[in-house]
């Protein structure tokens, strides 16, 4: 299982789930309408790193984190 | 390195001055620090902050390597949570040989932690928190999983 935490504003329960890549995160979000927004301008981070491919493999235990836009100061 | 969070305002006078305490014997010859104060508009009593600090610890040592490499240094300090108007949420500091490699670095540093470091704000309006999402910058690779 990977976890899935949902950062600042996102403001949800971090959740876990059985994925191969962020591909199939995709996925299971396609049926939570109320995070299609968010989705459109988060950023996502696995293991603390950011990343920028859906094909990222997802191993049991990685973090995954999703960061909506960012205002420091 | 240097990179310190606080909960609540931050005390200006006892950051900077401690931070000039301990690099004025290492023979920099400017300390150029950035003191942002939180302005009373549109209705707010102050802001709030979230950090997530493995990714803001992560970018803040990238800064950090890149201001060695030119022979400066920098230090930072963010509150989190609830932060009054008229007081500080925000300090960051460059110290270098020179001066204008600092007040170069400053503004450079300042601009990315704009738009890089894994800070969300909000609005205190009536002792509630609002994210301040229209004046948010999105992050590299936003909309990933839409």
């Amino acid at each position: 299982m990977a976890k899935v935490e949902f950062l600042g504003p996102l403001n949800r329960e971090t959740i876990e789930v059985e994925l191969k890549s962020l591909n199939d995160l995709k996925n299971i979000f396609k049926e939570d309408k109320e995070l299609q927004e968010w989705l459109e301008i988060c950023a996502v981070a696995v293991n603390d790193t950011l990343v920028c491919s859906l094909d990222t493999k997802i191993e049991s235990g990685d973090k995954i984190s999703l960061l909506p836009p960012v205002c420091g100061g | 390195m240097s990179l310190e969070l606080h909960d609540g305002p931050l005390h200006v006078e006892e950051i900077t001055n401690r931070w000039f305490n301990e690099m004025r014997d290492k023979n920099f010859g400017a300390y150029i620090p950035f003191i942002g104060i939180v302005r009373d508009e549109q209705g707010i009593s102050g802001l709030s902050f979230d950090i997530y600090e493995p990714i803001l610890e992560s970018w803040f040592q990238d800064w950090q390597k890149k201001a060695k490499a030119e022979g400066a240094y920098l230090l930072m300090a963010h509150s989190r949570g609830d932060v009054p108007n008229h007081t500080s949420s925000y300090i960051s500091a460059v110290v270098s040989p020179q001066r204008k490699v600092a007040l170069k670095f400053i503004n450079d540093f300042v601009e990315d932690f704009k738009a890089s470091a894994p800070i969300w704000k909000y609005d205190l309006i009536d002792g509630k928190r609002v994210y301040a999402k229209t004046r948010s910058t999105a992050l590299k690779g936003a909309g990933l999983l839409k």
